[in-house]
C-alpha cells in the first residue's frame, strides 16, 4: 500500500461514508400500527396481519388500482389500508404482512406491500400440517 | 407399527450414503492437510493416494445420493418428506430436478456435487498445489455435509437430512393408521411460482458460480500454506476468470428469470437476496484486476490475497443471509428460518471461512513480498487499481446497506429500507458506473510501469471523440425521460451513458490499435465492451421505461373518479381492466382481450391479448398477440407469468395483475324472444338495440358462410345507457337437416344475442339474454422496455471476453479452446436471446 493509495482510499472511502450519513434521512422504520399512528405522515414499516373478519374491497372493473382492507397486528392495533394498485395475489392467504407506507388520520396509505404467504412458506411445518390436513380429508 | 407400502430400504441407502460422504470429507481434509506438509515425497505421494482414493469416494456417495434423492421424488414416494414437500405427480422430469434444488438441502447437495466435481478436475490439474487446495476444499465439503447429515446430539438435530420421512417431521390423524400411505394422494409440489425452465437452469449454474470461488480462495490460502507467496496467482488466475464468467452469468439469470417469467416487472430491483449475491461477484472482480497487476508488475499481491478470501467469505456471508431467514421482512425471495441448530452451524461455517483466512493472512502478512517503488500515476497499474479499489468499495456500501436486517437482529433497532429503495442505491451506483466505466476507457491506454508521455493523449483522442459525436446524437435523437428524481439525476444518467458508450468504443478502438486486431489476447477488452455495453442497456431501458397501461381510460369507459379517501391521485395507477372484446388503448397500441384458454398443465389459464398497432391513416401497421398466463388456484388466488412480444429494439412487456377465478360458473339467465322487423328495436335493461338489417349469406370478419349452405346474419347495433355502441352480428345456418344458430356475445354488456329464427311476416326472432355471470374481464400491466437486448447482448459479450481470457491464462491448446468458446457462445445466445 503505497502512499497515494492511501490518500485515494481515504479520499473514497470518506466520500462513501458521507453518501451513507447522506441518505440516512432516507432510512425508514419499521413500526406497529400504534407508533405509525404517532407519526402521521413519514414513511414507516408496518408489520402487521390482515384481518379477516374484515373484506377486502376491490373491483377491478371500476377500478383496478384501488384496494382497500384492515389489518390488525400483535399489540392490538388495527386500521384502515388503501393500496393503490391491484390486489396483491395471495392476499387473502398471508400469515404476515409487512406495509410500506404512511399513516394518515382516517387510514394508512400504502405504497408496496410484502406478503409472507404459506404458499412461499412452504417448509413451515404447522403449515405443512394443514395442507396434508385438507389434502387426506 | 408396522406401516405399508413404504419404500424404506432406499431411504435408509441415501442416508448411508451422506454418512460416507461426510466420513470422507473428514477423512480427506486431515489427509491432505498432513499430505501439504510433509517434505518427504514418497511420503507426501502415499498420503496423496489416500486422500484421492477418499474424495474419489466422496464424490460417488455424492452422485449416488443424487440419483437415490432423485428418484424417490421421481417415484412420488411420499413417505419421504422431501418428495413431499417439493415433488407431485403431474411434474415433468426437469421440474423434477427443479425439485430437487427448491429446498434447501437440495441446494445444498448441488453445491457439495459442484465442489466435489471441481475437486477432481483440480486433482488432476493442480500438480503441486494439489495439497493444500483440496484440504480447503475436503473442509468445505465437511461443513456443508453436516448440514446434511440431520443427526441427533442430546436432542438437537443438527442440520436436516434428505431422507427424513413425512410420518417423523409433521403429524396428523392420518399417521396413526398403517396404510396412511393410500391417504396421501399426492405431494405439495413445485411452487407454481418456480415452474419455469429458468428454475431448471438458473440454481445450478449459480450454484457452480458459487462452488468456483473457492478455488481462488483455495490457491492463495495454498500460497501461504506453502511459503510461496506470489506463486499460485498465475494457475488461480484462469480459474478466477472462470468464476468471474459464471457467477457473473448465473446472476443475471436470475434477472432474466425475474425479468420474463415473474411479475417483478424488471431485471433487478436491489433485493437483498440479489444484491448477496452481486457483491462477491464484484470483489471477484477486484481481485481478478489485483492478480492481472500482480502478474504484469509484482504489485498489489496483498490486495489479490484478501480479495481471493473475501470472495468465498461474502458468498457464504449471502447464504447466511438468504438461508436463515434473516431478510424475512426484506426480500421478496428469501427461504424461511430453518431453526436455531441449523442457523449456528451456518454461522460457525461463514466465520470458519471469513475470519481464519484473514487472521491466517495478517499472522503471514510480514513475509508476502511487495514492491517497494511506488507506482507512477501515467503507469496501468495504478488505474486498475484505483478501479478495483472503487469496485471493491461499492461492494461495501451495497453489503453495508443490505445488512440492516442483521444489524437490528444484533441491536434490536428497527431501521427500515428507504421509502424508494432502488433510487437509494442507484443514486450511490450511478457515480460508480461514471468511474468505472471511464477507467475502463483509459486505462489500457496506459502502459504498465511507465507510459511514454504524449502516448495515451495521441491513441485515446479519436475513441473519445467518437464517444462524444454518439452521447450527442444520443441526448438530440433519444432523449432520456426520467426526469422523477430530478434533474441533477437526469444529468448523472447522460454522464453515465457517455462512460459506457466510451469504454465500448475505447476497448473496441483497443482490440486493433493496442493489439493489432489480436483476438486470442483480447479477452479483457472484449469482456469490458460486454460490461460496458450491459451497463448502457440497463442505463437506456431503466430510463426510457414506459407503463403503457398506466392510462386512466379504462376498458368500459367508467370514469375512474378521484380516490373516495385521499382525493388524491398521486401515486402510480399501473393497472388497466380489459373487458373481453372491447379495445383499450395502452400507449401506442389498441389491445383487445380476445379470449381465455387452458394449458396442459392444471388450473393454467392462458389470456389472449391482441395488440394491433394503427397509423395516422387508420391502416394497420403492426399486430402481435400476447398471452400472458396464470396459474388459478382453487381459492382465488393466483400466480402470473407474464408473456413478452420482443423486438430487436424493444420488448413489450405484459402480465396479469388480477382476474377472477372463473370456476363453476351457473347463468341461470334465458334468451328472451322478441319478433323485430329491419329498423325495429328491441330493449333489455341496460339500453336499447335496432335491427338495422338482415344479411343472406354474409361473409364477415367473424363468420363466412360454407358454401352450398344458406345462412342469414342479423346486424344489431346496441346502443347502452352509458352512450356507448356496440355491434353484434348473430347467424342463423341453415343446411339439410337443420337451422343451426350461431350466437354473439357482447361482453362489456354481458350480453346474448341470438339469431333464433324467421317468422311468416317476414320478420326475425331475436334471442336476448343478460347473463347473471360476472363480466369478463382480465386487469393487466403493460411496460415497454426499450433496447433491454443491450443488457443480455452485453452479458453475452462479456462471457465470451471471460472465456478468451481464461483460454489465454490456462494456456489451453487450441482445440480444447474453440470447444470451450464455441459451447459458451452457442449456450449463451440460446439462453438470453433465443429461447422464449
Amino acid at each position: 500500500m503505497k502512499r497515494t493509495h492511501i490518500i485515494m482510499l481515504v479520499g473514497i472511502a470518506l466520500a462513501i461514508v458521507a453518501l451513507i450519513v447522506f441518505s440516512v434521512g432516507d432510512f425508514s422504520t419499521y413500526d406497529t400500527i400504534s407508533s405509525a399512528h404517532k407519526k402521521q405522515g413519514k414513511f414507516v414499516h408496518l408489520i402487521a396481519k390482515l384481518d379477516k373478519t374484515k373484506p377486502i374491497e376491490y373491483d377491478a372493473i371500476i377500478n383496478p388500482n384501488y384496494v382497500t382492507f384492515y389489518a390488525i397486528d400483535s399489540l392490538g392495533g388495527n386500521t384502515k389500508v388503501v393500496y393503490h394498485n391491484s390486489k396483491p395475489q395471495d392476499l387473502e392467504k398471508s400469515e404476515r404482512i409487512v406495509l410500506k407506507g404512511k399513516m394518515q388520520a382516517t387510514h394508512f396509505e400504502c405504497k408496496d406491500i410484502l406478503l409472507k404467504c404459506p404458499s412461499k412458506y412452504k417448509d413451515d411445518k404447522t403449515q405443512l400440517e394443514k395442507t396434508l390436513d385438507e389434502t387426506t380429508k | 407399527m408396522e406401516f405399508e407400502g413404504e419404500h424404506l430400504w432406499i431411504g435408509k441407502l441415501g442416508h448411508l450414503f451422506i454418512v460416507l460422504a461426510f466420513v470422507t470429507s473428514i477423512l480427506s481434509t486431515i489427509a491432505y492437510f498432513i499430505a501439504a506438509r510433509k517434505t518427504d515425497i514418497l511420503e507426501k505421494n502415499s498420503w496423496l493416494k489416500f486422500s484421492r482414493i477418499v474424495f474419489l469416494t466422496q464424490l460417488f456417495s455424492l452422485l449416488a445420493v443424487f440419483v437415490i434423492i432423485y428418484s424417490i421424488c421421481a417415484n412420488h414416494y411420499f413417505e419421504y418428506m422431501y418428495a413431499y414437500k417439493h415433488a407431485s405427480k403431474e411434474l415433468e422430469p426437469k421440474y423434477l430436478l427443479a425439485c430437487i434444488w427448491e429446498g434447501q438441502e437440495g441446494s445444498f447437495l448441488l453445491w457439495t456435487l459442484w465442489h466435489c466435481m471441481l475437486g477432481v478436475i483440480l486433482m488432476f490439474k493442480a500438480k503441486e498445489w494439489e495439497a493444500p487446495i483440496m484440504t480447503v476444499i475436503s473442509l468445505a465439503q465437511f461443513c456443508m455435509l453436516f448440514m446434511m447429515l440431520g443427526i441427533y446430539v442430546f436432542d438437537v438435530r443438527l442440520g436436516s437430512s434428505l431422507f427424513t420421512l413425512t410420518r417423523n417431521e409433521i403429524s396428523g390423524p392420518i399417521f396413526s393408521q398403517p396404510n396412511y400411505l393410500s391417504f396421501i394422494k399426492d405431494g405439495v409440489g413445485l411452487n407454481v411460482l418456480l415452474r419455469n425452465y429458468w428454475m431448471v437452469i438458473h440454481p445450478p449454474i449459480l450454484f457452480l458460480g458459487f462452488a468456483t470461488t473457492i478455488v481462488p480462495f483455495a490457491y492463495a490460502y495454498a500460497g501461504i500454506q506453502t511459503k510461496r507467496f506470489g506463486d499460485w496467482v498465475k494457475p488461480a488466475l484462469p480459474w478466477a476468470l472462470t468464476s468471474a464468467c459464471i457467477l457473473g452469468v448465473g446472476i443475471m439469470m436470475g434477472g432474466k428469470w425475474a425479468y420474463e417469467s415473474l411479475s417483478f416487472g424488471g431485471y433487478w430491483a436491489w433485493d437483498p437476496v440479489e444484491n448477496a449475491s452481486l457483491v462477491p461477484w464484484m470483489i471477484l472482480i477486484a481481485g481478478l484486476h489485483t492478480m492481472v497487476i500482480y502478474k504484469a508488475t509484482g504489485h498489489s499481491l496483498k490486495a489479490s490475497y484478501i480479495f481471493c478470501f473475501l470472495t468465498l467469505a461474502f458468498i457464504l456471508y449471502s447464504t447466511f443471509l438468504t438461508k436463515t431467514g434473516i431478510l424475512g421482512d426484506s426480500s421478496v425471495h428469501s427461504f424461511t428460518d430453518p431453526g436455531m441448530a441449523t442457523n449456528i452451524m451456518i454461522g460457525f461455517f461463514v466465520s470458519l471461512f471469513s475470519i481464519t483466512p484473514l487472521v491466517y493472512f495478517f499472522i503471514h502478512s510480514k513475509k508476502i513480498p511487495q514492491e517497494h517503488k511506488e507506482e507512477r500515476l501515467d503507469s496501468r497499474e495504478f488505474w486498475m487499481f484505483i478501479g478495483s479499489l472503487v469496485f471493491f468499495l461499492s461492494a461495501m456500501f451495497i453489503i453495508a446497506k443490505t445488512s440492516i436486517p442483521v444489524y437490528n437482529k444484533i441491536f434490536g433497532s428497527h431501521i427500515a429500507e428507504p421509502e424508494d429503495r432502488e433510487f437509494s442505491y442507484n443514486k450511490v451506483m450511478i457515480m460508480v458506473a461514471i468511474i468505472i466505466g471511464t477507467l475502463t476507457a483509459i486505462t489500457q491506454y496506459f502502459k504498465y510501469k511507465q507510459t511514454p508521455s504524449t502516448y495515451t493523449i495521441k491513441k485515446i483522442a479519436l475513441p473519445t471523440l467518437i464517444a462524444a459525436i454518439i452521447t450527442a446524437l444520443l441526448v438530440v435523437f433519444y432523449p432520456f425521460t426520467y426526469t422523477k428524481q430530478g434533474i441533477g439525476f437526469l444529468a448523472a444518467i447522460y454522464v453515465a451513458s457517455f462512460a459506457s458508450i466510451y469504454a465500448v468504443v475505447a476497448n473496441a478502438n483497443y482490440i486493433f490499435v493496442g493489439l493489432k486486431g489480436n483476438l486470442k489476447s483480447a479477452g479483457g477488452s472484449v469482456a469490458h465492451i460486454g460490461f460496458a455495453l450491459m451497463l448502457l442497456g440497463m442505463l437506456v431501458s431503466s430510463s426510457n421505461k414506459e407503463i403503457i397501461s398506466s392510462s386512466r381510460v379504462n376498458g368500459i369507459n367508467i370514469p375512474m373518479g378521484k380516490d373516495p379517501l385521499t382525493k388524491q391521485q398521486d401515486n402510480p395507477l399501473e393497472n388497466l381492466t380489459l373487458v373481453r372484446q372491447v379495445p383499450a388503448r395502452l400507449g401506442n397500441y389498441e389491445v383487445t382481450y380476445l379470449n381465455d384458454s387452458l394449458g396442459n398443465e392444471k388450473n393454467r389459464r392462458f389470456y389472449k391479448m391482441l395488440f394491433v398497432r394503427k397509423d395516422s391513416t387508420n391502416k394497420i401497421t403492426e399486430q402481435f398477440t400476447l398471452q400472458p398466463d396464470v396459474y388459478l388456484m382453487k381459492d382465488n388466488n393466483m400466480s402470473s407469468n407474464p408473456d413478452t412480444k420482443a423486438y430487436l429494439n424493444k420488448d413489450i412487456f405484459t402480465y396479469i395483475s388480477y382476474t377472477l377465478n372463473k370456476g363453476q360458473q351457473n347463468d341461470t339467465a334465458q334468451f328472451k324472444i322478441t319478433e323485430l322487423a329491419e329498423g325495429d328495436t328491441a330493449f333489455y335493461s341496460n339500453g336499447y338495440m335496432i335491427l338495422n338489417k338482415v344479411i343472406k349469406n354474409p361473409h364477415t370478419e367473424k363468420y363466412h358462410t360454407p358454401k352450398n349452405e344458406i345462412a342469414l346474419m342479423a346486424d344489431v347495433t346496441i346502443y347502452s345507457k352509458d352512450s356507448m355502441r356496440y355491434k353484434a352480428q348473430p347467424v342463423i345456418q341453415v343446411d339439410a337437416i337443420a337451422a343451426t344458430p350461431i350466437d354473439d356475445t357482447i361482453y362489456a354488456q354481458n350480453l346474448f344475442v341470438k339469431f333464433a329464427g324467421v317468422t311468416d311476416n317476414q320478420k326475425i326472432k331475436l334471442g336476448i339474454k343478460e347473463s347473471t355471470d360476472p363480466i369478463d374481464f382480465v386487469t393487466l400491466k403493460a411496460y415497454v422496455f426499450p433496447y433491454i437486448n443491450l443488457v443480455w447482448l452485453g452479458l453475452i459479450i462479456m462471457a465470451i471476453g471471460f472465456t478468451i481470457s481464461a483460454i489465454k491464462r490456462a494456456k489451453l491448446n487450441t482445440v480444447y479452446a474453440a470447444i470451450a468458446l464455441v459451447l459458451v457462445s452457442v449456450f449463451m445466445f440460446y439462453m438470453f436471446l433465443l429461447a422464449n
